[in-house]
């Protein structure tokens, strides 16, 4: 495994040095990374980066099929238009996370920001799926057309609440999983609350062990009956908002 | 070209902040590392600083920082604050020569204390006097540019990257309770030295990030009470908007929050009778001074910080607290980078304030 | 021999191949256009009395009916208009003063037409009007020029009252007398869904409808029909009305023949009786006077609602507008030349007043110079046809708006303007029964509804394209117009820079 010490690289000469790394190992270290931006960007599958230090916007923007682990925090528009791959954060993440995320796992240990998953949208086998640990901000799933988001709201301070405020607004397509059942009044218009199906609950029990065996975390505790699931009311919520002219 | 003040410049930015809550003052050298990480986000067209306690010998004296074009209008000034200042002490403000940093204005630093016999108007304050002559400074002398004119702190700022701008002043070699910086992304500048950030008044310093479109709106408010903004900068704005509220309305800084990122009238109605009474009072008393569209903010002043993002967080901003010391930044790397293991670090939410107040009496 | 020299305005045209012969048309016009002949089985029109309100082509089942412009032609002359003809004619034949119904038709520069609108790109993100939050809530009343807080952060200052408008729009003063009772209903029931306010006009208020008070505004006038204090209770507002855009300086005259049992009852005149209005209110005849009546008002309601005055936009509405928020009033509504009316004088209606979107630009401008303008709101009218020209009208400095002129066309109004006949096939401008039913309110009151909520989600899309949340941000932000076809004055009153600036 090559090993990179990113003090005082900037991120060009950084994403340079991975490039031709990986023609020589596809798996990769990097130390000491401050906010260098596009870290793994549009790289392939096999590709396994491991990245110590906090890697800036636009980590992982329209990757390919890479795997990269972050032991830190992460910063803004992560994961943004990836098409596949899986991204694992040790730690909390900036705002809009999975920004038209077309394919790929993003797991999140803590808490994420405002407008993490907006845009989020399938194709054909193409499901991406964002898991968040801890709380999230205000604008959770906007414009969702597609694939999965589930909040976990772990460990969650006395007050602090697991999701903001117009959470799905927009959305016209895909799932969206939150431990809890939050007042109606977070959601967009166009959203709806449905029961859990047997293939929903198989969805939730698959992915939130993964997420426990990622973070090394005991949730037995986790209770599948008390998640919610929102989903759109139609695929066209718009349509009565025009007349011709 | 014209410069700031004769049209308005759109720019994005880069912003960070750090204060010692006990007071503590430190080197320059941590904020000028945070801010270069985010070279980035600015384009060489402007960077600058804001340091608080870096005079405590001249403490009661009010230091001007002073951009001359040419000697002549230099003389000019001199004899306007000679008129109306004692003048305590003056001098070049050193600066080192850095290879990115060209076409620097002569710059000069004075420390003052007013002669306030020599307004004509009756009620007037110290603060207002002063205010009132670096405002006429600014928009009479041609050629010359107050850019600082607080007690114990200074701006240092320029046309460069803010890291060059940095050293060409040698700020590692002041020590302050309270640093903030900004580096500048105009869409086009004139490269004029006065246009870069901070934009201060007094004791206020501004840094921002974002281009508001209330501009006009908040702009037309606060020329109501008497500013003029020759600058037509988001951040001279602000300024004036918090000076207004806080220093002439005398307002909580807690409320004064909640006027430029008032919360939604939905989220109010939810609140008790009491809170909604004053919320709605806010927003209907204050709705011209509401900040719209993106912004990240950190407000300076002697009682400490206040970072602020616009109510539905169109740019980004992270918190962190280890010891005594609060971080504020654009981005969490410039955090990282100077402080390894906070105690806690944290995005705000939109409209919902960080205030790091100073514990103690001013150093 | 009288010589009359009038011809037909307009021409009916039947498709005889089209014609079920239902008859429809004969018993829709209250003007007696249509006949039927039963003998030759034949329709006639006589086209001097259409007046072209498209009553009977709207209901006609098989669409056989066309109205046109009657083609007899003077000979052209740029100077002697048909029109300027015409005029002379009707009043050299009845020595009458001309009357005219609806705003000013002529072809005066629209300042709306001429300003154009900003939009974020790049450097500033615009908002998503259908998914984000984009506030429109307006509070419309006296301001306090501060708010004080003691020592514990609590609000010390006590807010004068204000009026919530969900949408920066309300319905403008239309009398019961001017309008039918069936479009006062409608008018009423719209605002009390949309969270605004219609506004009684000054022909006082049916006890029925004291339950839209939330969105109520009274008005005073000079005839001060109606008015005492219950009624000046009924509502969430008052307004005193000092002018009307449409005839500054002028009076009303509601002709005894609209005075009707109901008509009397809130008048609170004798039935048949003509109800004037005076040019002017009897006790004000200078400003203290008007602080006078605002207080003696304020009084009577204890300080619990704000009190509006109405003034035509004049050429010195700006000092008008000033002594008038100094006298007491928490909101000033300008009216412009443009604005509408049942009736008025037509030479008054067409050249007396100037534009609105000039008055707004100077009172706005003349209120920030004096430090005032925060301290009350600032309502205009005149002639408001789109979300487009609101959305100008607060760049420019305005509160909210007001809109007459457009709630009656969704009412059914085709702009005939011939409102002081009292016939109105529309059941909107008439107290005729058979004619006011066919105004349901159930049913119509739902079209000013989609009307005001369709010009609220384009308000939100185009400030959402501005990059603002919240309709605040827009009053008097001038940076968000620009100017086309206008000249350096005019830009200059207007106080907005030229396109490509």
């Amino acid at each position: 495994m090559k090993t990179i010490n990113a003090l005082d690289v900037h991120y060009r000469k950084l994403n340079d040095s991975i490039d031709s790394a990986i023609k020589v190992d596809k798996s990769i270290t990097l130390n000491n990374v401050f906010g260098q931006r596009y870290i793994g960007r549009g790289l392939p599958k096999g590709v396994k980066i491991k990245i110590h230090g906090i890697p800036g916007n636009d980590m992982s923007a329209y990757m390919g099929g890479a795997k990269i682990e972050v032991l830190g925090n992460a910063q803004d528009a992560i994961g943004n238009t990836m098409n596949s791959g899986r991204i694992i954060i040790h730690g909390r993440c900036g705002d809009t996370l999975g920004y038209a995320m077309r394919g790929g796992e993003i797991y999140v240990e803590g808490n994420v920001g405002y407008r993490v998953g907006i845009h989020m949208k399938e194709y054909k086998d193409m499901k991406p799926l964002i898991v968040i640990g801890g709380k999230a901000g205000d604008f959770l799933g906007e414009y969702m057309a597609g694939g999965s988001i589930i909040l976990l709201g772990l460990n969650l301070a006395e007050g602090e609440e697991i999701v903001g405020r117009f959470c799905a607004t927009g959305i016209h397509g895909g799932k969206i999983y939150i431990n809890g059942n939050p007042d109606k009044y977070k959601f967009g218009k166009e959203v709806e609350k449905v029961s859990l199906t047997d293939e929903d609950t198989a969805f939730l029990k698959k992915h939130i062990a993964l997420y426990a065996k990622f973070f090394k975390k005991d949730l037995s505790h986790l209770k599948l009956e008390y998640f919610s699931k929102y989903m759109t009311v139609n695929k066209n919520p718009y349509s009565n908002m025009y007349c011709s002219n | 070209m014209l410069k700031e003040g004769e049209l308005r410049i759109p720019s994005g930015c880069a912003i960070s902040g750090i204060i010692d809550k006990k007071g503590n003052r430190f080197s320059g050298g941590e904020i000028i590392k945070s801010i270069a990480l985010m070279h980035e986000r600015s384009n060489g067209l402007g960077g600058g600083f804001a340091a608080y306690g870096i005079y405590p010998q001249y403490k009661e004296l009010y230091a001007f920082h002073i951009f001359y074009d040419s000697l002549s209008v230099k003389t000019q000034v001199e004899d306007f604050l000679t008129k109306h200042f004692e003048i305590e002490s003056a001098g070049n403000i050193p600066t080192k020569s850095v290879p990115n940093i060209k076409d620097q204005p002569l710059i000069w630093r004075y420390f003052v204390s007013p002669r306030i016999y020599m307004s004509k108007e009756e009620i007037i304050d110290e603060d207002e006097f002063t205010s009132r002559c670096v405002i006429k400074i600014n928009k009479e002398y041609i050629g010359a540019y107050v850019f600082s004119s607080g007690k114990n702190m200074g701006t240092f700022k320029g046309v460069g990257y803010p890291e060059d701008i940095g050293e060409f002043f040698m700020l590692d070699r002041y020590e302050a309770y309270m640093w903030t910086a900004h580096g500048r992304f105009p869409t086009n500048t004139p490269g004029w030295w006065g246009g870069s950030h901070p934009f201060t008044m007094l004791n206020w310093s501004v840094v921002h990030n974002g281009e508001i479109s209330s501009y006009d709106a908040n702009r037309r408010f606060v020329e109501m009470f008497g500013y003029r903004c020759t600058l037509q900068t988001d951040t001279e704005v602000i300024t004036y908007l918090f000076d207004l509220l806080v220093r002439k309305h005398k307002m909580p800084m807690d409320k004064a929050i909640k006027v430029v990122a008032s919360p939604f009238w939905d989220n109010i109605e939810r609140e008790n009778k009491k809170t909604q009474n004053e919320l709605k009072s806010i927003r209907a008393v204050y709705a011209n001074a509401l900040i719209n569209g993106p912004f990240s903010i950190i407000l300076g002043c002697q009682k400490g910080m206040v970072a602020l993002n616009d109510r539905i967080k169109l740019r980004s901003m992270v918190a962190a607290e280890k010891g005594d010391r609060t971080y504020v930044a654009s981005e969490e790397s410039a955090i990282k980078i100077i402080c390894d293991n906070p105690d806690r670090i944290w995005s705000p939410k939109g409209g919902e304030a960080i205030i790091a107040l100073l514990e103690c009496e001013n150093k | 021999m009288n010589l009359k020299f009038d011809s037909p305005l307009f021409e009916v045209i039947r498709d005889e191949k089209k014609c079920i012969k239902c008859k429809t048309c004969v018993l829709e016009c209250s003007n007696k256009v249509h006949s039927y002949d039963e003998k030759k089985d034949i329709f006639k029109a006589d086209d001097m009395k259409c007046v072209n309100c498209h009553r009977c082509v709207a209901l006609c089942p098989t669409k056989a009916l066309i109205i046109k412009k009657y083609p007899l032609e003077f000979r052209e002359n740029a100077v002697w208009t048909e029109s300027a003809i015409k005029e002379i004619f009707k009043q050299s034949q009845s020595g009458g003063v001309l009357l005219s119904s609806m705003g000013n038709p002529n072809p005066s520069p629209i300042y709306w037409d001429k300003m154009l609108l900003n939009a974020s790109q790049v450097t500033n993100p615009s908002i998503d009007p259908l998914r984000e939050p984009i506030e429109t809530k307006v509070m419309i009343g006296r301001k306090p020029e501060k708010l004080e807080f003691a020592s514990n952060g609590k609000l010390i200052t006590k807010m004068p009252p204000q009026v919530t408008l969900n949408v920066p729009v309300m319905f403008a003063a239309m009398s019961y007398g001017a309008i039918s009772p069936n479009a006062h209903e409608a008018l009423a029931r719209a605002a009390e869904e949309l969270g605004i306010c219609y506004n009684t006009g000054e022909g006082g208020l049916n006890k029925d409808f004291y339950k839209y008070r939330k969105n109520t505004v009274v008005q005073v006038a000079s005839g001060r029909f109606g008015v005492h204090k219950e009624y000046l209770n009924a509502g969430v507002a008052i307004e005193i009305k000092i002018g009307q855009g449409a005839k500054p300086g002028i009076g009303g005259h509601l002709p005894g023949r609209k005075v009707c049992e109901d008509v009397s009852t809130t008048r609170m005149i004798p039935v048949g009786s003509d109800a004037i209005s005076p040019a002017l209110h009897h006790d004000i005849y200078s400003i203290e006077d008007l602080r006078q009546l605002i207080y003696s008002l304020k009084e009577v309601t204890h300080y619990e609602k704000p009190v509006f005055v109405k003034i035509a936009a004049v050429h010195n509405a700006a000092a008008i507008s000033s002594g008038a928020l100094r006298a007491g009033a928490d909101a000033i509504v300008v009216d412009g030349f443009r604005g509408g009316t049942g009736a008025a004088p037509t030479r008054v209606r067409d050249n007396v007043g100037i534009p609105i979107e000039l008055a707004l630009a100077s009172i706005d401008q003349r209120l920030r110079e004096e430090g005032i303008r925060n301290q009350g709101s600032l309502l205009i009218s005149g002639s408001i046809r789109n979300s487009a020209d609101i959305v100008k009208a607060i760049a420019l400095g305005a509160d909210a708006v007001c809109i007459g002129t457009a709630a009656l066309i969704a009412l059914g109004c085709h702009m005939c303007r011939t409102c002081v006949t009292g016939k109105c096939n529309w059941g909107i401008a008439t107290q005729d029964l058979e004619l006011v039913k066919r105004l349901e309110p159930d049913v119509m009151y739902k079209r000013l509804v989609n009307l005001v909520s369709a010009w609220n989600h384009e308000i939100q899309e185009m400030l959402g394209g501005m990059g603002m949340n919240a309709v605040d941000s827009l009053r008097g932000n001038r940076l968000m117009l620009r100017g086309i076809d206008l000249n350096q004055k005019e830009l200059e009153i207007l106080g907005i820079k030229y396109a490509g600036e």
